[in-house]
């Protein structure tokens, strides 16, 4: 994987990887268990806080590392400990190759190290010829295979047992059958030989303490004390990023990784070595013990006042299991060396850009790996800085470069969605009227997966003045954000709004001035051209003449919340402060703040079963859970769960249409959802999930129909 | 929890200890003293089934043979052991030079230092090469652990622990049910490559 690959050749294994039907179902099965196991691990247990805890203590070790690092290496050499710095990869590759020669080592048995994996060690130690062993089963198997780790805890979570017993058929020449346990038994046997043969162990380290100079090593199957007590030299191979100061803080760490890795409350071994121990095979009765600390990249990581947090990750692989895109695609696709959403990440420092380009876009940034990561990293908002580093580096795609010199200019960026209005007009179905019959010749046909709704004949914009009635002596003045898609597509969301806000005497202002909230070109790693719009949308509206700012689209209050503060953090802080703190999204202003009554949309369609999309920024981006629930029943609706509601219905912005097939694939598995839950209608409260959810289910032919939750609420006139 | 050995309550900390520990698949025995504990341990010998060695041993052994390890009992343990072994001709006791026996031995018995009850852990100093291998090659691992020395989480004890870490030398082991994988399709299989039973007495004198 050395060669830079295209991201025509990468869309290809993603292809490849959703034909896998073994791997499709594995995957499916282990989110759904994994979400399961996880909670039952913590049960009773304050999540946030044990993350907050750890998110602390590892930022505060990033900030000491120095002088971690020297106090441990100090008291390692007391011990008598061999200790090593190694700045890059290869240095980690030459050092430890050199142990082994100097050492006349021929054999040398490994356990599980994602460190090793980084610098790709074996490679280097073999070219040597030198015989390595990784000794974790699940490593074993793909050190066999001759293939990388597909899960930073679960290396070979992509094959099936008939596969691996076909491999371990190969390895002993005799027939192995597809049975579990015989074949976890087969290389209990096998691999016995190697440790006793080895003379030299490798592993990693989860932990080092400075305080005493301790390695920690958390393992299930037991390896890695083998590796460590019966080869004559051990070899640790340990990022800086795994210093800590005490044994306390290890154990705190340790509270949360092996819940967050697999749901146990703790690996079956945890083992914690200070300096050489005892070693009957050798002269000195101890064993000779190297430590090779590696840089490569951290230090430039740790002192990046953006990036240092990455640092902060245990590697518990949550953030791959919780992932939406890894569920589909498998881990091979979903990262270089490390996995998931820090794979994304890590690929661009450790292996370089062209390693990263393809990678960091295939995320719908739907901030599950957020959600659960045990380091408390903003893990969606890094992979979109990667995104915009790395094209402010090699130089941005016409396509982006364009769309944010579009969005900068809010007239240009009204005036073309106009033109794209007439433009589309022969595509249009003369049957189905909001949809395009044929997509314009710029999308390629696997872009059909969903119907694409058509642009709107007359935007919001040009109807509000129509629909404003003034309201007299106001419960509240909004200003009513209404995002592109909604103003130019949907403009009956939010007409079906204004019909529950003049119910309510709601004084509303549509600010002309605003403009798209910027999400699509941060999510395009357009980043300074979100500044920009961020800037114009913060002129737009006058935060002294308002109650609060609301918005019919999650992703835009999701946006406007968060995004925008952090954008705007060394050009308006205080304005952006203040704008966020106004921004709600309908939902909660209708429920919560108005308090609309029960009987809302009598005589309209009610009794129906009614299914809940939960949009990404709206439940992780804005903690809303429950509140469009009872919505929902205030409509005279029944609300009826579907499975994984706040699951990404893999819309993502420009991923779908980047990443169509990725994107079709988490949007069928979300509708099969619906359809299983019974529902008649499902609603969502964001457009741009209408628009997936919609399209998908109109394409597909489910029986179920698709509406914002304005729409439920404040149903059209029937013509 | 009632003790059905002993007859008593069992303290807080030691039921907690028991159930986490059953959580993950160990067997937790109650017994009173030293020698229950000695009675147990050969109890479970008895019924354990013949290695399955894992490589070729040097020498050919004696297929009754039952290798019983003991590498960290204290003087007097050893010899009580030894001597309720005396009445068992075909176990075969020993307390070192275990890298005589790579493809495995029957049982190792071990004291354990502490024990942590909210995930049912054992603390065990293994700094001495014996106890290590004791622990890794055997077929089923017995720990012997008192009641009077479990406590209810890592970090309630880390005096203790770093007491224990901090030594020069130091290979401090946490063991947490037997070794076990979910490599392959992520079904759970217990022994990989340590052993493929845990039981813990609990003793309940010192
Ligand atoms: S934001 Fe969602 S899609 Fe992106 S990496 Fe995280 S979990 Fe995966
Ligand atoms: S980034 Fe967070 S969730 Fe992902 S492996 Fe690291 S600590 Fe775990």
């Amino acid at each position: 994987m050395e060669s830079h690959e295209s991201l025509k050749s990468y869309k290809n294994r993603l292809d490849d990887a959703l034909d896998n039907r073994f791997l499709r179902q594995a995957m499916d099965k282990f989110a759904v268990a994994y979400r399961a196991s996880r909670e039952n691990a913590f049960a009773c247990m304050d999540v946030a806080d044990l993350i907050q805890q750890v998110a602390d203590i590892k930022a505060a070790a990033i900030a000491d590392s120095k002088a971690l690092l020297d106090r441990f290496v100090k008291k390692a050499k007391a011990h008598g400990v061999h200790v090593h710095l190694a700045d890059t990869a290869e240095d980690a590759n030459r050092i430890i190759g050199e142990i082994a020669q100097k050492s006349g080592s021929k054999k040398i048995v490994k356990s599980k190290s994602m460190t090793a994996e980084e610098i790709h060690l074996n490679r280097w130690l073999e070219n040597l010829g030198l015989e390595v062993t990784e000794t974790d089963l699940g490593e074993w198997i793909v050190q066999l295979r001759k293939e990388g780790p597909s899960h930073m805890v679960m290396p070979a979570i992509h094959l099936s047992r008939f596969q691996v017993a076909d491999l371990f058929s190969d390895v002993t020449g005799t027939d192995q059958d597809a049975e579990i346990d015989r074949l976890v038994k087969v290389a209990r046997k096998e691999l016995r030989e190697k440790f006793v043969e080895a003379d030299m162990g490798i592993t990693g380290a989860n932990y080092a303490l400075a305080d005493t100079g301790t390695i920690g090593i958390a393992t299930n199957e037991g390896n890695a004390r083998l590796v460590t007590t019966l080869p004559k030299i051990h070899v640790a191979l340990v990022g800086i990023d795994k210093l800590l100061p005490t044994l306390a803080d290890a154990l705190t760490v340790n509270r949360i990784l092996p819940k967050n890795a697999t749901g146990q409350a703790i690996t079956s071994y945890v083992t914690w070595i200070t300096g050489p121990s005892e070693c009957t095979t050798t002269p000195s009765g101890k064993r000779e013990m190297h430590i090779v600390f590696l840089d490569n990249g951290r230090k430039k990581i740790a002192a990046d006042p953006v990036f240092s947090q990455v640092l902060q990750c245990v590697r518990c692989g949550a953030c791959a299991n919780v992932c939406p895109v890894y569920r589909m695609v498998g881990g091979h696709q979903m990262g270089h060396i490390y996995i998931g959403a820090i794979g994304l990440i890590t690929t661009y420092f450790f292996h370089g850009m062209e390693n990263a380009k393809n990678l960091v876009q295939n995320c719908t940034n739907c901030g599950a790996c957020k959600a659960v990561c045990a380091g408390g990293i903003d893990l969606p908002h890094l992979i979109k800085e990667i995104h915009t580093r790395i094209q402010d580096e090699a130089g941005h795609p016409l396509q982006s470069l364009l769309l944010g010199k579009v969005l900068k200019s809010r007239k240009l960026f009204h005036s073309l969605l106009r033109t794209a209005h007439l433009a589309q007009k022969p595509l249009l179905d003369k049957k189905e009227k909001p949809y395009l019959r044929h997509l314009p010749m710029i999308f390629s046909s696997d872009h059909n997966f969903r119907r694409l709704p058509a642009i709107a004949d007359v935007p919001f914009r040009d109807r509000f003045i129509k629909l404003h009635q003034p309201a007299k002596n106001p419960g509240f003045t909004i200003a009513l954000f209404s995002g592109c898609v909604q103003d130019f597509v949907y403009p009956e969301h939010l007409e079906a709004a204004m019909k529950g806000f003049a119910q309510h005497n709601i004084h509303v202002t549509f600010p002309m001035g605003q403009s798209c909230c910027g999400l699509p070109a941060v999510s395009m790693g357009e980043k300074s051209a979100a500044r920009d719009v961020a800037l114009q949308n913060l002129d737009a509206i006058d935060l002294d003449k308002v109650d609060y700012i609301v918005t019919l689209c999650a992703s835009c209050a999701s946006h406007l919340t968060h995004g925008v503060p952090k954008l705007l953090k060394d050009y308006a802080p205080e304005k952006a402060a203040a704008f966020a703190d106004k921004v709600i999204p309908y939902s909660v202003f209708m429920n919560d703040i108005v308090g609309i009554a029960s009987d809302v949309s009598a005589g309209a369609d009610v009794g129906r079963k009614t299914a809940f999309h939960s949009p990404c920024h709206l439940c992780r981006g804005l903690g809303v859970h429950n509140t469009p629930h009872e919505l929902i029943e205030k409509s005279g609706n029944q609300y009826v769960p579907a499975v994984e509601e706040e699951t990404c219905c893999g819309f993502g912005g420009s991923f779908s249409t980047t990443f169509p097939a990725v994107s079709n694939e988490i949007l069928t598995r979300k509708l099969d959802d619906v359809t299983e839950s019974g529902a008649d209608l499902l609603v969502t409260e964001c457009p741009g999930c209408v628009l997936q959810l919609r399209g998908g289910a109109a394409k597909q032919g489910r029986k179920f129909t698709v509406c914002h939750l304005s729409e439920l609420l404040y149903p059209p006139m029937e013509h | 929890m009632v003790n059905t050995t002993t007859g008593r309550k069992k303290d807080d900390s030691a039921a907690v200890f028991t159930q986490k520990a059953s959580l993950v698949s160990a067997f937790v025995h109650d017994v009173k003293d030293r020698t229950g504990a000695m009675d147990k341990t050969l109890e479970l010998l008895a019924q354990k089934p013949p290695l399955d060695p894992q490589m070729a041993s040097g020498k050919k052994r004696d297929p009754s043979e039952k290798i019983l390890a003991a590498p960290n009992l204290d003087h007097d343990g050893f010899q009580q052991l030894s001597d309720q072994c005396r009445a068992f001709p075909h176990i075969h006791l020993i307390r070192d030079r275990l890298r005589n026996f790579p493809g495995g031995i029957d049982m190792g018995v071990t004291t354990a230092d502490f024990g942590i009850a909210d995930t049912g852990t054992l603390v065990i100093n293994s700094n001495d090469e014996q106890t290590r291998l004791a622990t890794m090659l055997c077929e089923v691992h017995v720990a012997i652990l008192a009641v009077s020395d479990i406590r209810e989480t890592a970090l309630s004890m880390t005096k203790e622990l770093e007491i224990l870490v901090r030594q020069k030398g130091s290979y401090t082991a946490f063991v947490t049910g037997a070794s076990r994988t979910a490599d392959i399709e992520r079904v759970l299989a217990i022994g990989v490559h340590g052993p493929l039973e845990l039981h813990i007495i609990l003793v309940e004198e010192k």
